[in-house]
């Protein structure tokens, strides 16, 4: 009936709200956005006070995956399992145009795109992106863990 | 298990003795670590906590730089350098640019050699900073990596005035730079110089006494002065071996002989000396910024002419329709995007060869000379085309040696571009650097050899 | 230059042509000679040359004037720290006899560098002590920086052929 719906949904944004606002990130650093995500990590573009500034460097300890950085060919399976040894529930943040699209790396070694690969939740491209940009992107993330359907 | 096993091996199983058994643990570190240097996959085999072999493995960044660079024309590659060492982009830059100015024979105006030395200092700093401040954060230092990444952000804001961006700038051209500095630069370079320096006395006071900053990093990561040559390392860890090799000095290029600077070494090559060589640079790269802003020929240009400006898209809309008649004395209001490149400023900055570098938008809108000179230097067939024949340029990057060798077979493609990166010998050396380290100890080894991804996978 | 007179005079017929276009020494040496070049310009006091600073190649196919000559053209940067001279030695090898000797002795960094040189071009190094790729994955077909290899060719291990 209503009231049974009216409680989960109270609960599933209650869930939301607390997961949205304590993200563990894998930065999965691999190139130039690299510093870019350094600079948004750090004091100046503070990631900490949206609750996200702890990255945790292994993969069963985190939820958001960021990508950030291109991706070859020879990195795509060490990705792929990364993202498989993930618990649910995971996001993946694609930081930067080379794992959005492949960037301007239209040749024999890059990936177009890590969504060929991985779901991929947010999109920040940017080459690299500025911090304001990065933060906009984890903001839109946070909406989206904060509205979807929280299982448990 | 022999006859009567010792306890070790009792407890622990066969083999797993006096080392005869010879079990070693095969422990992989890499590709993705949390070193946040890049991604490299290191394969130990460790005896105990002792490291007996090492194989490094690269190439997991490899983005095909040098068959991109054969793709379009000469000044295509630009971003594609900028790539390369992206914490030092502007020397990346500048260095292939001059790779294809020897090509070509050509010569940069005064005022560019000087703003190529004094941007490519701002880009050491930033390089060095992001080093020591990374490994330091390795080894638990975190405040200092927090303190180096503020200063980082000053001296990015200075590169934003001059660049228009942050990190991938791609801010040389071949024949010049992209634009004149802006006004008021040198004010701002001294005030983010005195909050950098600032930031340098805090770690110093943090870093360089510290008891166990010292022990972990003395004595660790040694590599004798002779491996060093031999194994074809320059730079900051060459510096700390003991050897004053630096590009700057045995072969100046730019403006690097017109402004004093010392070149810090120290003798034991190890990872104590390199962080010792690196905190030394950064001041000596201040001191080279500061003076070649100050010996700067050229300046501002003031143009004095007869009629109303005009703002841009009129004067655009003027050319096209072909009243072209005295469009060129009329001065343009630029808009504070392009500041730097109005006509003066441009030609103050950028050599003055006509098929090689564009010419200023007041040229190309403005008489039909312009505007063929324009064309041909950005259709596809015409463009920069060298003569025959190849050229090696070395600069000092912030890791090292960079070179930039490039081949032209006449055309308006590069035949082939080859950068000679820097840290790629320091990587190779890696095993002989960690052998019978512990496993410990590879971690400040790696973060001294600052490893760029970028650079070294190209 | 001093240094070109000196490598044509010990070596003679070995130095197959010199130049010193824009200011650099430049010498072509016939592949049997090279180890003894190499050797004599690390030992030799005149010389000196301490440090190989890099170890390239190029693929001349498609150069125009040198379709039919020797295909490859591996490159040695040599750098003397005593006297603070450069020179640049090349050999030139056929398609079907690519084959170099290594200078792995000499300096160690050869290793590596000579292992590119295999990854991006396919020329072997006689003697090399581990010749594997060094960019590039063990499953990857072809030698991508020689010409006849299209710039977006991609050979993925995982996700959509493309």
């Amino acid at each position: 009936m209503g009231v049974g719906s009216f409680f989960t949904s109270k609960l599933d944004e209650a869930i939301g709200w607390a997961r949205k606002y304590s993200i563990f990130q894998y930065p999965f650093v691999t190139a130039c956005c690299g510093m870019e995500y350094m600079a948004a990590a750090c004091s100046h573009y503070d990631v900490d006070r949206f609750g996200a500034g702890l990255p945790r460097f292994s993969p069963r300890q985190a939820d958001v995956l960021f990508v950030v950085g291109t991706i070859s060919h020879k990195m795509a399976p060490v990705l792929k399992r990364i993202y498989d040894q993930m618990t649910e529930p995971k996001w993946v943040v694609a930081f930067g145009v080379c794992t959005c699209t492949g960037g301007f790396y239209d040749n024999y070694a890059t990936v177009q795109g890590i969504d060929t690969i991985i779901p991929v939740d947010v999109y920040i491209p940017g080459c690299p992106p500025r911090p304001e940009s990065v933060l906009d992107g984890l903001m839109k993330l946070q909406d989206k863990i904060a509205i979807q359907t929280q299982r448990f | 298990m022999s006859i009567t096993p010792t306890r070790r091996e009792f407890m622990l199983g066969e083999g797993s003795g006096t080392g005869s058994g010879g079990q070693n643990l095969h422990v992989g570190v890499g590709p993705a670590h949390p070193a946040m240097h890049g991604i490299i996959r290191i394969a130990t085999e460790l005896d105990g906590e002792y490291i007996r072999k090492a194989d490094v493995e690269i190439g997991y960044l490899h983005r095909a730089f040098e068959k991109d660079c054969e793709v379009g024309g000469y000044n295509n590659a630009i971003p594609y350098t900028d790539r390369l060492n992206y914490v030092s982009p502007l020397i990346n830059n500048f260095a292939y640019a001059s790779a294809v100015e020897k090509l070509l024979g050509i010569e940069v105006t005064e005022r560019c050699k000087f703003i190529r030395t004094a941007m490519s200092e701002i880009s050491r700093i930033c390089d060095h900073l992001t080093c020591v401040g990374a490994s330091a954060m390795e080894l638990g230092a975190f405040t200092v990596f927090l303190y180096m990444i503020k200063a980082r952000e000053f001296l990015w804001e200075l590169v934003e005035d001059v660049t228009g961006a942050r990190l991938t700038i791609s801010y040389g051209r071949v024949g010049g730079v992209k634009a004149d500095l802006p006004d008021g630069f040198a004010t701002k370079v001294g005030h983010a110089f005195k909050q950098t320096r600032e930031v340098l006395d805090e770690v110093h006071r943090l870093l360089t006494g510290n008891r166990i900053f010292m022990d972990r990093m003395i004595g660790v990561g040694t590599l004798s002065r002779e491996d060093t040559i031999a194994w074809g390392i320059t730079g900051p860890l060459l510096r700390a071996a003991g050897v004053p090799y630096d590009v700057r000095r045995a072969q100046p290029h730019w403006a690097y002989d017109r402004v004093e600077f010392e070149v810090p070494t120290q003798k034991d090559g190890d990872n104590y000396s390199r962080y010792l060589v690196r905190m030394a640079e950064m001041e000596q790269a201040m001191r080279i910024a500061e003076q070649a802003l100050e010996r700067m020929p050229g300046g501002p240009v003031n143009v004095d002419f007869e009629g109303r400006p005009l703002d841009p898209a009129s004067y655009v809309d003027q050319g096209k329709q072909g009243k072209t008649e005295g469009l060129l004395l009329v001065p343009i209001r630029l808009s504070p995007n392009l500041q730097g490149q109005s006509r003066g400023a441009l030609q103050q900055v950028n050599a003055a060869d006509k098929r090689v570098v564009l010419p200023p938008k007041e040229n190309a809108y403005g008489s039909i000379e312009g505007l063929m000179n324009h064309f041909m230097l950005i259709m596809e067939g015409y463009g920069i085309r060298p003569p025959q024949g190849e050229a090696y340029f070395a600069s000092e990057g912030a890791n090292g040696e960079l070179g930039f060798y490039v081949i032209s077979d006449g055309s308006d493609r590069p035949y082939r571009v080859r950068c000679r990166p820097p840290c790629l010998p320091p990587v190779a050396a890696l095993p002989k650097m960690i052998e019978n380290e512990m496993v410990a100890d590879l971690i400040p080894t790696f973060g001294s050899v600052n490893m760029i991804g970028g650079e070294l996978d190209r | 230059m001093a240094v070109l007179d000196r490598l044509r005079e010990r070596l003679g017929p070995a130095v197959v042509e010199t130049h010193e276009h824009r200011g650099d020494a430049t010498a072509v040496i016939e592949r049997g000679a090279l180890l003894e070049t190499l050797q004599l310009c690390r030992d030799e006091p005149d010389l000196a040359f301490e440090v190989l600073m890099d170890l390239t190649a190029a693929d001349y196919s498609r150069f125009p004037g040198r379709e039919d000559g020797p295909r490859f053209e591996v490159v040695y940067h040599l750098y003397s720290i005593t006297h603070n001279h450069r020179v640049r030695l090349k050999v030139r090898v056929d398609e079907d006899d690519a084959v170099v000797p290594s200078a792995t002795g000499l300096w160690p960094i050869a290793n590596w560098l000579e292992r590119e040189v295999w990854d991006m071009f396919g020329v072997r190094f006689s003697d090399h002590p581990n010749l594997r790729r060094l960019l590039l994955y063990e499953e990857f077909v072809g030698h991508p920086l020689r010409k006849d290899y299209p710039i977006n060719r991609r050979q993925p291990l995982i996700g959509p052929q493309t």
